[in-house]
């Protein structure tokens, strides 16, 4: 176990160094650039700024060092936020992101597992017929869609929650809506996976044979049922994760945030380099971190698989 | 085997609504079993043998399946008519159930110990620690080499043969009075089918447990079983003890049956013999005899009528109108 965990961790490396790689010659392959304005930059201030962000040596030179500093966790001064570097940034950010996505997986978890627990046992019932639109709903409608919608009714209409911004400025229900927004969809992917996978682990021999035992059907149900057909959320919680790490990208965007997110998505407009890179890396580290995780919390869950 | 009816099935219906129509899987299936007898049910594939045993613990599967008509009565007592907790407690208890394909028939993801010792805590009312005394005691019985350490191990942890014995103890450890066997050996190597079936028959005749043995080979049938029903698309057509119908099949589908055995005792020239055409579709079967497409001594009635049952000596019945000279029912 501890010599699959080394192997696995040390296997990270070269799967961020691609990363990190081709992140920086594609960002650079895009026409544009940190300095391209509307409006001509003087040629002697754009020489200067070149210099001062070691742009004006070959691309070779400036991969090698940043790699260097990356290795170092040092992303750099952001080409557009002229008094920040990108680590400040993304410290002051990344809590909010990370808290917004967790907060949005374990309630995804919770509610999708439980609905589709119910759904399966009361499987072509009303309580299953209104799961499974629930599903359908939340798996068509995109997040811009939601989220909006959301804020304009609980919003805005009922004054309910706050419409948007953060913890700092409305208290704790500001966390309310945008983890809503962003779980809903995963919520409806976990209530039917875990619904199917229900449905198909009851009708097993070993469910079958676990009834001829005389065992209760409660019992059958939590003890024998649950543990299997709930393997495959765990699967599913990689991807999920991913899925919310991306999603608040754009929930962030929408409900004004002060997370990771929107700089993401102004760095990107902005052609910020240094800033793009550093939030390429933190969210690749974030990502293969959680399926490592993902993958042994299975390997505990199911006696069949053994590390080595 | 002794003269003490335990378990009378009588005139059982088993249906199943399909978007085809209505599958008459069981369709009055009729048989006693005594107390410590060896009964075989043969058939072939989905002829109904396994939906039999499954509504014999009242376990269909409803929706789709239904048990729309007879009895089973177990000491009398009807176990159809019986509340969803009277009937746990005779299912595992009274009448236990072993499984064809032992590879999925244990929870893969409970320990084997966990498995066994439920049952017992539940139907025995031991303690924990007792349970698994006793479990362990089972698969010492049941031919697993050093139980005490294998009983904390999980399913996959076993080989199929391995996994078939600890069906078995589990099915034995609360000294039921039927053991019912859907095919206990058909998923296993040849090597060790035998060894499985006279695991059963060695245990179960020292417990004293009646056994219900679904098999499609008769050669096992003749091997192991006191009594024999053999079954055609959901009915049982000749019943009788096993060295008599072995002697003198009188079915024509029971000749076909005993005639297609292949015997290292004849000389075997001749191709082997096999009924021809297929089983009928058990969808909206008409009145019929089910089986006279492809029986060789076919009559007019046959394709009008379903044959009464003709009763004979020593418990002895056949289902055909070639035996209309038997005693009427
Ligand atoms: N759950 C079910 N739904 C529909 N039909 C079924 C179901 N279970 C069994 N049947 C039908 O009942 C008939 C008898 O099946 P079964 O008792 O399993 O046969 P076998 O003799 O091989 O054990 C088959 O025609 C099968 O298609
Ligand atoms: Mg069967």
């Amino acid at each position: 176990m501890a010599r699959y965990f080394i192997r696995r961790v040390l296997s990270l490396i070269p799967t961020l160094f691609v990363i990190v790689t081709l992140s920086f010659f594609l960002i650079r392959l895009a026409p544009g650039g940190p300095f391209a304005r509307e409006k001509a930059v003087p040629e002697i201030i754009l020489q200067n700024l070149l210099k001062r962000y070691h742009m004006d040596e070959p691309l070779w030179n400036q991969y090698v060092r940043y790699l260097g500093d990356v290795v170092r966790w040092d992303f750099g001064p952001s080409f557009r936020y002229r008094d920040l570097t990108v680590n400040e940034m993304i410290d002051s950010g990344l809590p909010i992101s990370m808290l917004l996505g967790v907060t949005s997986l374990v309630m995804a978890v919770v509610s999708g597992v439980a609905v589709g627990i119910v759904s399966a046992l009361k499987q072509n019932k009303w309580p299953d017929y209104v799961a499974v639109s629930l599903a359908v709903i939340g798996i068509s409608v995109p997040l811009f869609v939601l989220g909006p919608i959301l804020q304009l009714f609980v919003g805005l209409r009922w004054k309910i929650l706050p419409m948007g911004q953060w913890i700092s400025t409305h208290g704790w229900k500001a966390i309310i809506l945008p983890a809503l927004t962003l779980s809903f969809p995963y919520f409806a992917y976990i209530a039917r996976l875990s619904r199917a996978s229900i449905l198909e682990v009851l009708r097993s021999d070993y469910i079958r044979t676990a009834r001829a035992k005389g065992l209760k059907e409660s019992v059958v149900v939590w003890k024998h049922v649950l543990k299997g057909a709930l393997l495959p959320v765990v699967t599913y919680l990689g991807p999920a994760f991913s899925g919310i790490v991306v999603g608040s990208v754009v929930v962030e965007t929408v409900f004004l945030i002060p997370g990771i997110g929107r700089p993401f998505v102004q760095s990107a407009i902005n052609r910020d380099y240094t800033l793009i890179m550093g939030e390429v890396v933190v969210y690749s580290v974030i990502l293969v971190v959680a399926n490592l995780l993902v993958d042994i919390i299975y390997g505990f869950l199911d006696p069949r698989i053994s590390y080595k | 085997m002794t003269d003490e009816v335990i378990l009378q099935v009588k005139d059982l219906k088993t249906y199943f609504t399909v978007d085809e129509g209505v599958v008459k899987a069981v369709d009055g299936v009729s048989f006693d079993l005594h107390k410590g007898e060896t009964l075989g049910i043969v058939g072939e594939s989905g002829c109904g043998k396994s939906v039999t045993n499954l509504s014999i613990i009242n376990m269909i599967p409803s929706p789709p399946g239904k048990i729309v008509g007879g009895k089973v009565l177990f000491h009398d007592k009807d176990l159809l008519a019986m509340s969803p907790s009277e009937i746990r407690h005779i299912r595992g208890n009274k009448i236990s159930m072993i499984f064809q394909d032992p590879m999925t028939s244990l929870n893969p993801f409970l320990k084997v110990s966990t498995q066994m010792v439920e049952t017992i805590v539940l139907h025995q009312g031991l303690s924990k620690a007792a349970a698994k005394e006793k479990a362990i005691e089972m698969l010492k019985l049941a031919g697993i080499p050093a139980p005490e350490k294998r009983i904390d191990q999980y399913p996959h942890q076993f080989s199929g043969g391995m996994r078939q014995r600890v069906m078995i103890a589990m099915s034995l450890s609360c000294n039921p009075e039927i053991l019912i066997a859907d095919e206990p050996t058909s998923a296993l190597d040849v090597t060790i089918q035998a060894q499985i079936l006279e695991l059963i028959q060695e245990l179960t005749t020292r417990l004293g447990t009646a056994v219900i043995l679904i098999t499609h080979s008769l050669g096992v049938v003749a091997g192991t079983c006191d009594t024999l029903c053999v079954m055609y698309a959901g009915r049982v057509v000749e019943r009788g003890i096993t060295d008599e119908v072995f002697a003198e099949p009188k079915h024509p589908y029971t000749q076909g049956l005993i005639h297609s055995v292949p015997r290292l005792d004849r000389d075997n020239t001749d191709r082997l013999f096999s009924i021809q055409g297929q089983p009928p579709n058990v969808i909206d079967l008409p009145d019929c005899c089910p089986f006279y497409p492809r029986c060789e001594k076919a009559m007019d009635i046959c394709k009008k009528k379903y044959p009464k049952i003709a009763h004979f000596d020593q418990g002895r019945a056949v289902s055909c109108w070639l035996y209309s000279g038997g005693k009427d029912e």
